[in-house]
């Protein structure tokens, strides 16, 4: 039995110890937020917030994870960035299928936690590893900018 | 905080997670009110006003309307709600929208005939007229119902953003306080639309429906379902297409903790093996378990270098007669000139962000489905008759769709009928819920077909463009299915046989080959390959004479294509096509139409010391009236964005069979990085609606690749660019 720090609150899970954290969240703990895209940390879309660094949570081993603070997207707008974040998003009206889009946020609120006024190269080497097939990056960058402006 | 308590937290929300899948299950269930019994009545008694199968309103105000079309990220929730809201001058605030059950009957798409589906970018301009008479027909209702209840004339009832009003005597309800003697009154027959010169929603950018449940992790995709008892199946397809199921040792797999049970399938697409598991992990690490014994006898094992050389050579002969004006051996027999150029194309994966899934649910006399559904009448037949059910009996609840670009609009249900069939075989009245892997969604087939494409060009002494002869090598689309026809697959030559350009002699020829590898159309079908070859090749000619790429087209469109010529001025003026340009910049042309809109694009690159950067996309459309020009920019946004993806590096190969990629190592797709800025102008139409979701995909490739060759002198005749010596940086 293994003891998570999800969003604050302690979880138990008695999931195999290599069961990838985005499954425990998925299928155990039932936080469906975080998706499945390429179970290789190749598209972002399972980007959740271990010790406040955005991690793939695909190729996380769910027994590494044990002594981290996690946050995932649905308790990231708990937090100040987190929230400006969503709203920017939902002003820009960035998302189309949606499904990349929890990574995304997540990815961008690291950043901006991070960096408070990201230039065009921060947002590239940030978002880069977050895939959108809708390609909804041009507003996923201006809903970035919205969201600095907000919060400067 | 107790760990007890902890405990009973995570219990609650695991339950609230099963509570909202189930609620998601009963709006689907919820009868369509009296209305569907009773014709003549309008709505259910008392709670809601139900006139029609597109709208409900509640004594809460809210707004409900049902889209028939799938929601895969094209913004159609968003646009088929604004048409009705609009009619109804309902308060958008209060408008939410859900997925239509499957009833062909009440929600056919019009521009498919008696059958439900999402496709041929179509959803609003099937819709735009029913939707608002549907809208028109909840409005009348309200007002005679006011008018009845404050003894006026219904002339003089007006209604604003949801509130039906009598001005002079300063009486006013909200829809809500309406719904229930509106309910009573017969539905009109003969209904006013409105003079679309005072539309308030329509044209406008009503803000998308679906943006805050998909910035916030709540949206619900297939992939999210869980119900009660639920199973995790996760598959083994064979290694090659044709191949079958022989035997497999499923020992170690059923070891695992878990594991429910293992089986074999098959569905008339393809045979595979699943395990199913309380879990996805479980059942994926318990496949990888599974040793299965493959029967290749009969298998496809063909290499995509070999293919593309027989093509090669088909393309050296005469074609069926695709489309044919004036006599071209004529006129090529008397050309000053000729010109001629090789295409190819190699297959290409929708590759969406969800991979394929699908919830099913068999029982004895029944079968539930949840998914992202396209292709509702063709999906509940094709279940129905591997389960030997009525396709009444298949229930399909509609969820949103994690993209699909054409994907799950498949003519032979194969996810679908993987799913159905896994079930059937595991003999389990729990739901399944099959999830594929990335790398079985990447090589399950159905791509966009590889093609060769010839063109040859004859001109005159003065270099007048006389003949053009067009020949397509590539598999067909739609022969087999229930679409296709005999003779040419009009899917394999749009875009080419619809060439706008006034040429005297012109013929298009097809030779349509058979692989044993699935195919199906990809975002924007005919017009991926068409668009290349014919605006690349229209650049070749303006290089060979020395013209400009926008002066070629200009004179080669005569007044029969006013939309084309429009389009093509508005993107020349916007991008300064004709002014000077700074030395570094390097720009390219192309102009195509598809689904019945014409966009023109400028692709604006910049020369650096380590490669062509593509800055700026100039892009315009002409989609007639635009019912959200928010969600037209996004859309040319999104194909844009998707065409260069497959521009850059789409590729999907065979190697003695197998196909050579699995995930986003080795399929690569556009990444933030690689996205340029993009302008989208859309010209002022008041013609009805059409295509927004593919037309703006196919453009990009040739606008780009003009673009390089203009600066090269190099022509592009391959995609993708990758691997050809060309950096984009």
């Amino acid at each position: 039995m293994l003891t998570l720090d999800i969003n604050g609150k302690k979880f138990e899970t008695d999931a195999e110890p290599d069961t990838p954290l985005l499954w425990v969240l998925r299928d155990h703990l039932g936080m469906t937020g975080s998706k499945y895209g390429c179970g290789k940390a190749l598209c972002g879309a399972c980007t959740v917030h271990v010790d406040g660094a955005a991690t793939r949570s695909c190729v996380l081993p769910v027994s590494a994870a044990a002594t981290m603070k996690i946050t995932t997207i649905e308790a990231v707008g708990n937090s100040v960035v987190g929230r400006a974040v969503q709203d920017a998003w939902i002003a820009e009206n960035v998302p189309q299928c949606g499904y990349c889009q929890s990574g995304q946020v997540m990815s961008a609120t690291a950043l901006l936690t991070t960096n408070k006024k990201p230039t065009d190269a921060d947002i590239d080497a940030a978002m880069s590893g977050n895939i959108c097939r809708c390609a909804t990056y041009v507003r996923i960058r201006s809903a970035i900018k919205r969201a600095a402006s907000a919060l400067a | 905080m107790s760990r007890a308590e902890d405990q009973a937290l995570n219990h609650a929300s695991r339950r609230d997670v099963l509570k909202a899948a189930a609620a998601l299950t009963v709006a689907f269930w919820l009868p369509r009110g009296a209305g569907a019994t009773r014709p003549e009545a309008a709505g259910a008694a008392g709670s809601a006003l139900e006139p029609n199968a597109f709208v409900r309103i509640g004594a809460d105000d809210t707004v409900t309307v049902f889209a028939k079309h799938l929601e895969m990220g094209q913004g159609v929730y968003t646009g088929l709600a604004t048409i009705v809201a609009e009619e109804l001058d309902a308060d958008w605030k209060n408008v939410r929208v859900e997925g239509a059950p499957a009833d062909a009957k009440r929600y056919n798409n019009l521009a498919f005939g008696p059958m439900q589906g999402t496709g041929g970018s179509s959803s609003i301009s099937n819709s735009y007229e029913q939707l608002r008479k549907a809208g028109a027909t909840a409005r009348a209702l309200l007002v005679t119902a006011a008018a009845q209840r404050w003894n006026v004339p219904a002339a003089d009832v007006t209604v604003t953003s949801g509130i039906v009003e009598h001005k002079s005597s300063g009486k006013r309800a909200h829809f809500g306080e309406l719904v229930a003697d509106a309910a009573k009154l017969p539905v009109p027959a003969d209904i006013k639309l409105k003079d679309p010169a005072t539309f308030k929603l329509i044209g406008k950018d009503a803000a998308r429906v679906d943006s805050r449940d998909k910035s916030n992790g709540t949206a619900i995709f297939t992939q999210d379902i869980h119900l009660p008892g639920m199973l995790t199946a996760a598959v083994i397809h064979a290694p090659l297409y044709g191949a079958k199921v022989k035997g497999f040792d499923a020992a170690k797999a059923k070891a695992i903790k878990g594991v429910k049970s293992v089986v074999a399938f098959e569905t008339p697409v393809r045979s595979g093996v699943a395990v199913l598991a309380a879990d996805f992990w479980t059942a994926k690490k318990a496949a990888e378990l599974v040793t299965v014994d493959w029967d290749d006898s009969a298998a496809f094992k063909r290499s995509s270098a070999e293919l593309f050389a027989e093509y090669r050579e088909l393309a050296k002969q005469p074609g069926a007669s695709a489309k044919q004006v004036g006599d071209v051996t004529k006129a090529f027999g008397s050309a000053a000139r000729t010109i001629e150029a090789t295409y190819e194309f190699p297959f290409l994966a929708h590759a969406s962000m969800e991979p394929l899934n699908c919830v099913v649910r068999v029982g004895a006399q029944d079968c539930e489905v949840w998914n992202g559904e396209q292709f509702q009448t063709v999906d509940q037949a094709a279940i129905a008759k591997l389960l030997g059910l009525q396709p009444a009996s298949v229930k399909l609840n509609q969820l949103y769709a994690g993209g699909s670009f054409g994907r799950r609009a498949n003519p032979q249900s194969d996810y679908l009928l993987e799913a159905a069939a896994i079930a059937k075989a595991a003999g389990v009245s729990e739901p399944v819920k099959m999830v594929w892997t990335r790398e079985v969604d990447m090589r399950a087939g159905f791509y966009r077909p590889m093609y060769v494409h010839t063109l040859k060009a004859g001109l005159d002494q003065e270099g007048k463009l006389v003949a053009w002869q067009h020949r397509i090598v590539g598999q067909s689309i739609l022969a087999g299915t229930a679409f296709g026809g005999s003779g040419i697959d009009n899917s394999s030559v749009e875009g080419a046989s619809t060439l706008p350009y006034e040429i005297p002699n012109l013929s298009v020829e097809l030779h349509t080959t058979k692989l044993a590898v699935p195919v199906q159309w990809w975002r924007s079908v005919g017009s991926t390959h068409t668009a290349f070859s014919t605006e690349c090749f229209i650049d070749e000619i303006a290089r060979a004479t020395k013209q400009d790429p926008y002066a070629v087209r200009r004179a080669l469109l005569s007044d029969k294509h006013r939309r084309h010529q429009a389009v093509l001025e508005l993107v020349a003026t916007k991008s300064g096509w004709t002014q000077p340009r700074a030395k570094d910049e390097v720009w390219g042309l192309a102009l195509h139409e598809s689904f019945n809109s014409v966009v023109g694009q400028v692709a604006q690159l910049r020369r650096t010391a380590d490669g062509f950067k593509l800055e700026r996309v100039i892009c315009a459309v002409d989609c007639g009236l635009a019912v959200n020009p928010n969600i037209v920019a996004m859309q040319m946004e999104s194909g844009i964005g998707y065409g260069l993806a497959a521009a850059l590096s789409g590729a999907i190969t065979l190697k003695d069979g197998a196909i050579e990629q699995s995930n986003f190592d080795d399929y690569s797709v556009l990444r933030m990085n690689q996205m340029p800025a993009i302008d989208v102008h859309i010209l002022p139409s008041t013609n009805k609606p059409t295509g927004v979701g593919e037309p703006g995909t196919p453009v990009i490739a040739p606008a780009l690749a003009n673009a390089l060759a203009a600066a090269s002198g190099k022509s592009i005749r391959t995609l993708p660019l990758a691997g050809q010596g060309v950096t984009l940086v």
